[in-house]
């Protein structure tokens, strides 16, 4: 896999770059644990006042939390940094380099930074989801985990494609970067089930802001709440925008006139 | 005096022009502001009606006005100034402000009442368009309403001072951004953002009573959906201005302490 081979490398790179920063591990650790503690006992002050949230016991309440944190921590670690130095390299030219090299673009402006401390949302999310699932123990089944893993891994591609049709706009446009802070500012409103927002929200979650596919209809799948056919359709939209955004970064890549060389 | 009013006039005219340039970042913030609230507004009126339409007597529409007056309360007393301070010190650009004869600080406040009457219409239409989508139930007391006027300006100085004071870390660490989370996380429980503070557990309480978080966001929140009595109202008011005291008294000292150890790193 060419493609594990060359995020393996950066992440490399990425290590390197902060090893000898090892104080920031405790901070970004600290602070992860901090952003962790306040969605815990949030969620702890909820449900002293209920058993159940609109059919959601409190143990598939954590699990999202858990999903939350891998997939923002996946997104900050790789994905936001990657797209950001890609906007950074349209404006001032040196996206050159990318292109000359031996090497697929799409791939290499993909996983090109990593912020390795990141990490900490990661290992403390999939700890949080183990403690979870334990939890849930008898309920979650083989059939559970696998219709779990699949769409995480369809939330995963949704949200990649998002953000890099979104960083594929600055071939165009100037301001790119607001709007990834935008996406990213309401990614927040993930950490809790779509199906309690109104409706109008709900679709803004859904397709706009494709978070839901990344948090809710995992967590779904681990409840056995998730039906065939949202699985179904959250597998036709990870393709659908996978093949868009490869189409629409061909677009973009055209049009790149190395303006500033 | 005179000298004083100039440099708001024209703090006002630099903040109005940098807001007329960066127009994303305004959408930015103004998002951060109103998806919060609007998260934990859904939150509790899914938990109200999954207990049968009522939590510790509060119905939806009750969450619906609680959580849209903290959003216009928490918009009226928030400042940013702990960002900037870090930069003003690790940038060294604060020598240039400490070379001006006067207090730094002035020129702060009129930035912030500046960009808060900037954006404080935008907000007010936010607010009234969540209004016919949520449907808050409001019972307005006079008085209280009255009230809510020197609460809210009591909470917008003891925020102002207590952030500003808090910000001044930045002379002693470069760290301040794990300072400042743990605040944030303070803020959100004992201010009553995550939740109104009657339905916290009672040591949260109790905390929450001493501390300043309740009295600059959650009091003027609840004083003005009129679910205080006067007494609990006088008792507001009267921990707001010992808040204060406390933190213009706590302000001078940790500036004066901070400008020693002050080098300029940068400039």
């Amino acid at each position: 896999m060419r493609f594990l081979r060359l995020l393996f490398v950066f992440l490399r790179v990425g290590i390197l770059g902060e090893i000898s920063y090892r104080s920031n591990f405790f901070f970004h650790l600290f602070e992860s644990l901090l952003e962790l503690g306040t969605a815990l006992a949030g969620l702890a002050v909820v449900f002293s006042h209920t058993s159940t949230l609109a059919g959601w016991r409190p143990d598939e309440i954590v699990a999202l939390v858990g999903i939350y944190f891998l997939v923002s921590g996946a997104i900050r670690m790789v994905i936001q940094p990657s797209m950001e130095r890609l906007i950074e390299a349209v404006h001032e030219g040196t996206l050159d380099f990318t292109l000359t090299k031996p090497e697929d673009a799409q791939l290499l402006v993909s996983v090109q930074r990593v912020e390795i401390w990141s990490i900490t949302d990661i290992v403390l999310g999939s700890g949080v989801l183990s403690v979870a699932l334990v939890r849930l123990g008898a309920n979650v089944g083989v059939s559970e985990a696998a219709a779990f893993a699949a769409a995480l891994a369809a939330g995963g591609v949704i949200v990649y494609s998002f953000w890099l049709m979104l960083a594929t706009l600055s071939f165009w446009f100037v301001r790119v970067e607001n709007m990834l802070q935008i996406f990213s500012s309401m990614y927040e409103a993930g950490r809790w089930p779509v199906s309690f927002y109104p409706r109008w929200m709900r679709f803004m979650l859904t397709f706009l802001i494709p978070v839901a596919f990344a948090t809710t209809v995992p967590a779904q799948a681990l409840a056995g709440h998730l039906t065939m056919k949202t699985l179904a359709g959250a597998f036709a939209l990870a393709a659908a925008l996978l093949v868009m955004s490869r189409a629409f970064w061909r677009v973009g890549i055209r049009r790149y006139s190395s303006a500033s060389s | 005096m005179r000298g004083l009013a100039g440099i708001y006039v024209q703090q006002f005219k630099t903040t109005l022009a940098s807001f007329i340039q960066y127009r994303a970042a305004l959408v930015i913030w103004l998002i951060g502001h109103v998806l919060e609230p609007l998260i934990y507004l859904v939150v509790w009126s899914t938990v109200s009606r999954s207990s049968g339409g009522s939590v510790g007597g509060f119905t939806p529409a009750d969450f619906a006005a609680y959580f849209l007056v903290l959003m216009i309360v928490n918009h009226l007393t928030y400042t940013w100034i702990m960002y900037e301070y870090e930069y003003r010190v690790r940038q060294g650009t604060l020598s240039a402000e400490l070379l001006r004869p006067v207090h730094p600080i002035h020129s702060d406040i009129a930035d912030n009442i500046t960009s808060k009457l900037i954006t404080l219409p935008g907000m007010l239409v936010i607010a009234v368009l969540l209004g016919f989508i949520f449907r808050p139930a409001f019972h307005p007391v006079p008085w209280a309403m009255a009230a809510f006027v020197p609460a809210i300006l009591l909470a917008f100085v003891v925020r102002f001072f207590a952030e500003w004071t808090l910000a001044l870390a930045a002379f002693w660490t470069t760290r301040v951004s794990a300072l400042n989370q743990m605040y944030f996380m303070a803020a959100l429980f004992f201010s009553g953002q995550i939740a109104p503070l009657e339905l916290l557990p009672h040591p949260v309480r109790i905390i929450a009573f001493v501390l300043p978080f309740r009295w600059t966001i959650g009091f003027p929140t609840e004083l003005l959906l009129g679910r205080l009595t006067p007494a609990q109202a006088l008792t507001g008011i009267a921990m707001q201005t010992a808040w204060l005291a406390a933190s213009l008294v706590l302000m001078r000292f940790v500036w004066r302490a901070g400008l020693k150890v002050y080098s300029a790193v940068g400039a």
